[in-house]
Parts: structure tokens; C-alpha cells; sequence
């Protein structure tokens, strides 16, 4: 088996993380391709969030091994941090600051030229249709306004994987889909897209999609091979199948 | 006196200079033991109309009872006969499980003795930990405790102000049965939540979106008024069959809906299956999978939308 770390955006091998006597991430395995929509699902308590932050370079493994990017996440976290880009359910932006300065600050920490924010800012709020919120503080938009906008900007240097953390909580329907398309975009132009849900329509949309339970990966597959594997015709019941036998519950 | 357990009329918010409309013109009752939710995203005005029927906030226009009492003139009394659970946690972190409970039974002048047939099942699955701080519970943990401080009281009206947010489906699930079961008891329950799939789950519901009510009925009611004709569609991807189906004349919208892409035509037009089938293979798409489907109400909520948008 390949271990250049190129060929995949994600690579994971026995990652795990122990905090005292609890296994919170209990030696995941798996690959995602580049360009893939790679989905990651579990119940609350599953161990999702802790395995998110060891492949973001945010948390040492306690065991295992995992490349992100081809970068290790135990030796290279500031690479991984430089090459991937992150939005967490929590709205990431600052509501005090215009959508142009916010734009202008998350483009400036990853050192991109001047020219090229310009350039790039304008052409966003275009699409965006902000030109008119464009000196507006962000923290009087609309959620799903919000979180068009926070993806975009998670994505705006051009990062080979984007971790999304639950991105579409609370958004209305019309928006959510809005937010999907913005998704297949960035896959369009090759970004590697990890992204957790609740929303279990929003499974469907993935290539693949794993589902952890009590710290492991229960079931990896395409959302057509598990609902075959589970013999059901809806992710709701591959998931509630899955994750109704989880002894670790989030009580 | 009237008969409902909670009564609005014109009720009204806005915010700011700007005068931002937040809760715009809302009128609804409730019947007392009804369990009734408003569904709506984030931004709609649900956490609003919450403040204000549960006297926290004062409306700028209309008037809301709650147990047949004012929100504005009888906010003392009201305090004291309606349960409270707020969208953010808002329990005393520092607190154990067992202090906060302890805590709220002695604000509202009673005891957790005395109630504690009202929330022993849901208190009995956070009892194991109840000397721990409320600040270290897991989501699935807080919330359940909240509900318990909010019943401690026996409370004629229970207000849960998007309880399930961020919670995973199965343990959803488990949150509405506990207020099945709170229903059952005779409580009048109104509930908020962004998730489209727990309408179903409520025996009325308001469509909310923007600060304004559009549409308020049973959720059956409100699926069979649906006025399309609604087909689930699938040929190759998501993306293929969304843009072929916008090819088509005579479907009004088409979108993801899961697996499926969801279609809607026109119920007096001409658009059948076999010509959804015949137009596919024409735009080039392989085994084309078209059946009716029964609107959801996120399928009426995405037509409301549209049609607010147009």
C-alpha cells in the first residue's frame, strides 16, 4: 500500500485518542480521496469532534497515525493548518466586523498578496450577492447568509480539504440546498470537502459516508452501499440501526 | 376568560434604529394540554415571540395571554405558572446537577420531592451524575437537565425554545417522546426547532419564516393543501437530473431532497410520470426513476419560501 500521503487528502491509520481510562477516538482507519465529499457522521458523544481536531493538527493522537494533505498530524500541524480550511458550527466569522474586513483579515493570515484579496474579494461578494451588505457588520446578516459567507472564506485560499463542522444547523431549507451548491463547487475545482451533519438528506449528497459509533467507524460506504448493506431504502434508518446499539451514550 | 392556554394577537418586535421587524403581526392560540410547535430557521422570530409570551420581553404592538393571564399587566403571575427552556443552556455551570434542580424548586417555592413524579424519567437518566458540575455535562446530559429544572414547578405551559438543536437524530427522537409523555400528563407544550422533520412530530404547527406566520394547521393539513403535484426523480446524479428537470416546461421547482430530486408541476397541467420519464431520456439520462411522493413539510416550507421570494 501506497504511504506518499499524495494520493489521498486523508489518510487515517489507527488513530486514536485516549483522555485517562476513556477512548474517545478508538483506532479509525480510513482514506479520502481528493475531491471527494467525504461525510462524517455519529451520534453526539461518538468521538466525531476529537477525531476532526486530531486530523486539523489541533489535538497529538495518543496512538495511530493520520496525513492530511500528505502532511503528518503529529510532526507537520502548522503545514496541515496552512493547507486545509475549517468552519465550525459556531458561526467562525467576527460579527463585528464588515463582511469586506473579514474577508480582508482571513485572507491576510494565510499571507495571500493584496492584489490577489482584491481581486478575489470583489468576485465573491458578486456571487455572494452581497454587493450591497459588502460594508455591513456580518453580525446583522441572516444565518444562512453567515454561513454561505463563512464557507467561502473558509475556502478562499484555495485549500486542498475543507472541514466543515455541522455548517447547515438551523438553516432554513432553501438556503441549506443554496449551501450545497456552493460545496459541489469548491469539489468542482478539486477541494476534498470532510463535513459532519445531522440532517440526514444532506448524507445522500456525499460520496462516501462514514458513521462513528462509541469511537469507531460502524459502517464506511457509499449512501447507496450502506442502505444495500442495512437493507432500508433511508439513511434515517441506517444511522438509527447504528446508532441505537451505542453503548456510549451521550446520556 | 378564554379558553386557550396561550392567545396572541398582532403581536409584534422590532429592533433597533432601523426599526427591524422581528416578530411581525403574529396571532395564534394554543389549547391548554395541546402540544403545538413553531417551525422555522434560525432568524425567524421564534426566540422573540418566546421572550415575549413568557413576559421577558415587552411586545411594541399586540397583546399574548398565557393561562389566561396578560404578558404585559400579569407578568408576575405568569412567571410562576409556565416552565421555561431557553435555546441556550442557562443553567448554573458552576452548580452540580443536583444544586440547579435543588435551586429552581426553591425559586418557585416548592420542592423537588413534591414534583418528582413529573420529571422522574428523564431525571433518573442524569441521577448517576448528579454530583457533577452542570458545566461539564455532555449536550445530550444539559439538556435533559434543563428540562427537569423547567418542570421542577409543575408548570401549566412549557415553553422549549429549540430544545434539539445540534442534537444527533436518535437522541431527537428520544427528546419528543419524553414530551409525548409530558403531553400526556396535561401540559400544554409549545416548541420550537429549525428541524423541518419534527413538525410531523406536533399536533399543530406554525410555518414561520422572517417574523411572520405562513401557515398554521395540523402538519396532515398542511402536507394535503400542498396545491402541486409532487414527483421524486432520479437519473444519474443529483446535479443532472436537477438541471434536466429545469428543462422541462411546466415544473414550477425542482431541488435535492436525499436520494431523490423533488419535482413539482402543476396539479391541473399535463406533466405525468411518463412524461417526466420521456423528457429525461430525451435530455440524454439513463433508467430514469420517477414516482409520486406526498409532500413534506419541507417541501411546503420550501414552496412558502419561493413564493415569498416571487
Amino acid at each position: 500500500m501506497s504511504t506518499t500521503g499524495t494520493t489521498y487528502a486523508i489518510q487515517a491509520e489507527g488513530l486514536t485518542k485516549r483522555f485517562g481510562a476513556f477512548i474517545a477516538v478508538n483506532a479509525i482507519s480510513f482514506q479520502v480521496g481528493q475531491g471527494e465529499i467525504f461525510g462524517f457522521l455519529g451520534a453526539n458523544g461518538a468521538g466525531k469532534t476529537t477525531a476532526m481536531r486530531m486530523l486539523c493538527g489541533l489535538s497529538r493522537p495518543s496512538a495511530g497515525q493520520a496525513r492530511v494533505a500528505g502532511f503528518d498530524v503529529r510532526t507537520q500541524t502548522e503545514d496541515i493548518k496552512r493547507n486545509i480550511g475549517y468552519m465550525s458550527q459556531k458561526f467562525s466569522l467576527y460579527e463585528d466586523l464588515t463582511v469586506t474586513e473579514n474577508i480582508d483579515f482571513f485572507a491576510g493570515i494565510y499571507g495571500l498578496p493584496k492584489e490577489r484579496i482584491r481581486r478575489q474579494r470583489d468576485e465573491l461578494i458578486g456571487k455572494l450577492g452581497l454587493g450591497k451588505e459588502a460594508d455591513k457588520l456580518v453580525g446583522g446578516l441572516p444565518l444562512g447568509w453567515k454561513q454561505k459567507l463563512a464557507f467561502s472564506v473558509a475556502v478562499f485560499h484555495g485549500p486542498r480539504i475543507v472541514f466543515l463542522d455541522e455548517p447547515t444547523g438551523g438553516v432554513d431549507p432553501v438556503t441549506r440546498r443554496q449551501f450545497w451548491d456552493l460545496i459541489y463547487e469548491a469539489t468542482g475545482q478539486g477541494i476534498t470537502v470532510f463535513v459532519t451533519t445531522h440532517y440526514l438528506d444532506e448524507a445522500e449528497y456525499c460520496d462516501r459516508v462514514s458513521i462513528m459509533v462509541d469511537g469507531r467507524i460502524a459502517a464506511l460506504d457509499t449512501p447507496a452501499a450502506l442502505k444495500k448493506q442495512f437493507g432500508t431504502d433511508s439513511m434515517d434508518a441506517v444511522f438509527y440501526q447504528l446508532a441505537r446499539g451505542a453503548k456510549r451514550g451521550d446520556a | 376568560m378564554n379558553s386557550f392556554a396561550i392567545e396572541a394577537k398582532g403581536l409584534s418586535k422590532w429592533y433597533g434604529k432601523e426599526k427591524t421587524l422581528a416578530v411581525d403581526r403574529i396571532s395564534l392560540e394554543v389549547g391548554p394540554g395541546e402540544l403545538f410547535g413553531l417551525i422555522g430557521p434560525d432568524g425567524a422570530g421564534k426566540t422573540s415571540i418566546f421572550r415575549m409570551l413568557t413576559t421577558l420581553l415587552l411586545p411594541d404592538a399586540g397583546s399574548a395571554q398565557v393561562g389566561g393571564m396578560d404578558v404585559v399587566k400579569d407578568y408576575q403571575r405568569i412567571r410562576n405558572s409556565v416552565g421555561y427552556m431557553p435555546g441556550r443552556f442557562s443553567l448554573y455551570q458552576d452548580l452540580s446537577v443536583e444544586e440547579n434542580l435543588s435551586f429552581f424548586a426553591t425559586v418557585f417555592n416548592t420542592s423537588i420531592a413534591e414534583n418528582y413524579q413529573l420529571i422522574e424519567d428523564i431525571y433518573v437518566q442524569i441521577e448517576p451524575f448528579k454530583k457533577r458540575l452542570a458545566g461539564q455535562l455532555s449536550g445530550g446530559m444539559k439538556q435533559k437537565l434543563a428540562l427537569c429544572c423547567a418542570l421542577i414547578h409543575k408548570p401549566e405551559v412549557l415553553f422549549l425554545d429549540e430544545p434539539t438543536t445540534g442534537v444527533d437524530p436518535v437522541s431527537r427522537k428520544e427528546f419528543w417522546e419524553m414530551l409525548a409523555r409530558l403531553k400526556a400528563r396535561g401540559i400544554t407544550i409549545l416548541v420550537a426547532t429549525p428541524y423541518m422533520d419534527e413538525a410531523a412530530l406536533c399536533e399543530r404547527i406554525a410555518l414561520i419564516q422572517e417574523g411572520r406566520i405562513l401557515q398554521v394547521d395540523t402538519p396532515a393539513a398542511i402536507r394535503a393543501a400542498y396545491p402541486d403535484r409532487l414527483y421524486a426523480v432520479k437519473a444519474g446524479t443529483m446535479s443532472a437530473t436537477i438541471r434536466a428537470m429545469n428543462t422541462l416546461e411546466g415544473v414550477i421547482r425542482c431541488y435535492g431532497s436525499g436520494e431523490f430530486a423533488h419535482a413539482a408541476v402543476s396539479a391541473s397541467g399535463a406533466i405525468d410520470e411518463a412524461a417526466i420519464k420521456a423528457h429525461l431520456i430525451a435530455q440524454g439520462l439513463r433508467d430514469p426513476v420517477v414516482r409520486p411522493v406526498l409532500p413534506t413539510i419541507e417541501d411546503v416550507f420550501i414552496k412558502c419560501t419561493q413564493d415569498r421570494m416571487s
